[in-house]
């Protein structure tokens, strides 16, 4: 079995956000990068779909030389090999077009990766992905389990799961609690450094979306700490007035 | 110009942020087409008329996979001539937008916070890094898409009926591929993404046992309720309560927090709520900084006597 899981390169969730340029440009100054926390979660069941029944491994980012450092701890996490496609990831169109590219050159049986990158939280590449390769996609993915060529899935719905089976291939966007996070050890981060990180170019330029302008929400207010329950009440009704 | 607006339900009713996408639709000028592909009953798909649809489109089979759905989308696009179809931000919306956006050619955005601004250009603010900043994007292509957060218009309740037109799209070997074999759903419960007020348990509450008094905090506020990250992941409560980065990310108009010490995660599923209430012990709690109103005090305490204060104010 092949399986490609798509990374993105996102600063950590505990990142003070801020802007540069005119607003025009995220702030990288200081800003530590990680995998994104559903794309943990989509390497972390490919690694245990290649312990259980054996499969090739390969993680794909769409970034900048700056991404390698990300690329190289999904190596450490067990991934056989990666691409990087030379290129800023402007737009969701733009990245599902290289994946789709990587995808028809190299046929996977399955393609993982989160249900959305944690700084645009735009949720639509792997639908893109698939519509573009004419295969399944689902998302947000929670429970994935292979039995021969068939997939048996649960998807996360507005209060509940819904239960799904399809052949390979076919796209997952990831959530949790699909698989438990995996830390990569010394050994991991060892042979990480001679694995292959293969960097491609780009195809075509067609974007959808362009950034204007960034902005920041406006600043809280004090909280406004009270002593007991029937003030709050009072202030919900009276000043909130949400009750 | 047409717009085309995706409507969901749930039990048999239209949801209210579908509603809403409606209403958001009906302020963008032209004629107003809804579509659900899930088979309810005519009197309520016509409701959506006073939200501002003149016509909605019915199916009588329910078209619950992305592929089937986005493919009736892009017929329903073609049949109506609409030039832009508006999304309510679901669960779902990401996976059959996302799809139709190829099919049709269009720019798409997720988690738009604003109507669209066309002086040069088109273009919508949209909310990201999990609400803590907001970015207006230009989207570029004749053909568009927008996925709407709650609360971005409001609610439009003053139209009548829409005229119900059945739609019974063809839909292709390929977009039956994915088998829905069963769905687990907690039924006559509120949706905690629709919810208006949201009530949500931390690791303080001690254990599963002690979710008695939040449940019952949430009864009487009609309230979904919720939890944070660790208490999904101790299995105290179900993943489809966890409210966060990595879960359910709200926007209710009153999220109250009882023993949620407000993690950086936490809070950016949170942020978009317009008033926060924190009962926390610890008075140092990073969650009061995110707060409207705080009570610092033992839940065990507070969350039974503000149960009682709620029931004797209504």
């Amino acid at each position: 079995m092949k399986i490609l899981v798509c990374i993105t390169h996102v600063p950590d969730t505990t990142s003070k956000i801020s802007f540069t340029d005119n607003d025009t440009k995220f702030d990288k100054t200081g800003v530590q990068y990680i995998i994104g926390p559903y794309e943990d979660y989509a390497i972390a069941r490919a690694m245990e779909l290649k312990e259980a029944n054996g499969a090739d491994v390969t993680v794909l980012n769409v970034g900048m030389a700056e991404t390698e450092p990300t690329i190289r701890k999904a190596l450490a996490i067990g991934a056989d090999d990666a691409i990087r496609v030379n290129a800023e990831p402007v737009d969701s169109l733009f990245v599902a077009n290289q994946i789709a590219a990587v995808a028809k050159e190299n046929q996977y049986d399955l393609i993982l990766m989160g249900r959305e990158s944690i700084d645009f939280n735009g949720g639509q590449v792997h639908a893109m992905v698939g519509e573009l390769l004419n295969i399944p996609s689902l998302s947000p993915v929670m429970q994935l389990d292979i039995d021969g060529s068939t997939a048996k899935m649960a998807k996360e719905i507005e209060g509940g799961k819904e239960y799904v089976e399809v052949d390979m291939p076919f796209v997952a966007g990831c959530q949790e609690p699909i698989a438990e996070w995996r830390i990569p050890n010394m050994r991991g981060i060892m042979t990480a450094r001679s694995k292959p990180l293969n960097v491609i170019e780009a195809v075509g330029d067609e974007v959808s979306t362009e950034v204007k302008k960034f902005e920041l929400p406006p600043a809280k207010g004090a909280v406004k700490i009270v002593d007991n329950v029937d003030e709050l009440v009072s202030l919900l009704k009276n000043e909130a007035k949400v009750l | 110009m047409s717009v085309l607006v995706y409507i969901e339900s749930s039990e048999g009713k239209i949801k209210k942020s579908s509603r809403e996408a409606v209403s958001y639709g009906a302020t963008l000028g032209g004629d107003v087409v809804a579509i659900c592909l899930e088979n309810i009953d005519d009197a309520e798909l016509a409701s959506v008329g006073k939200n501002g649809a003149t016509k909605v489109m019915g199916s009588t089979e329910n078209l619950d996979t992305a592929e089937a759905a986005s493919s009736a989308l892009a017929q329903a696009v073609n049949s109506t001539g609409a030039d832009t179809v508006v999304f309510a931000n679901s669960s779902s919306s990401g996976a059959i937008g996302a799809r139709l956006a190829i099919k049709i050619d269009a720019s798409m955005v997720s988690n738009v916070v604003s109507l669209p601004e066309t002086g040069s250009g088109y273009s919508v603010r949209k909310s990201i890094f999990t609400g803590n900043a907001f970015v207006t994007v230009e989207l570029k292509k004749s053909n568009k898409i927008l996925s709407v957060n709650k609360n971005t218009v409001d609610l439009k309740e003053d139209g009548g009926d829409a005229s119900v037109e059945q739609f019974s799209p063809s839909i292709s070997e390929d977009d039956k591929r994915v088998k829905v074999t069963n769905i687990d759903k907690a039924t006559g419960k509120v949706l905690l993404p629709e919810a208006e007020i949201v009530v949500s348990g931390g690791r303080g509450l001690k254990g599963p046992e002690n979710w008695g008094m939040v449940e019952d905090l949430a009864e009487a506020l009609g309230a979904a309720t919720g939890c944070s990250k660790p208490v999904s992941d101790l299995d105290w409560r179900p993943h489809s309560e966890h409210v966060g980065q990595t879960g359910i990310k709200v926007s209710p108009s009153l999220y109250i927090a009882i023993g949620i010490s407000g993690a950086i995660q936490h809070l950016a599923g949170v942020n978009s709520s317009k008033n926060i209430v924190v009962i926390n012990t610890d008075e140092e709690a990073p969650f009061f900084k995110a707060a409207d109103y705080g009570i610092v005090g033992d839940a065990f305490e507070v969350v039974p006597k503000l149960t009682e204060a709620i029931k004797a104010s209504q």
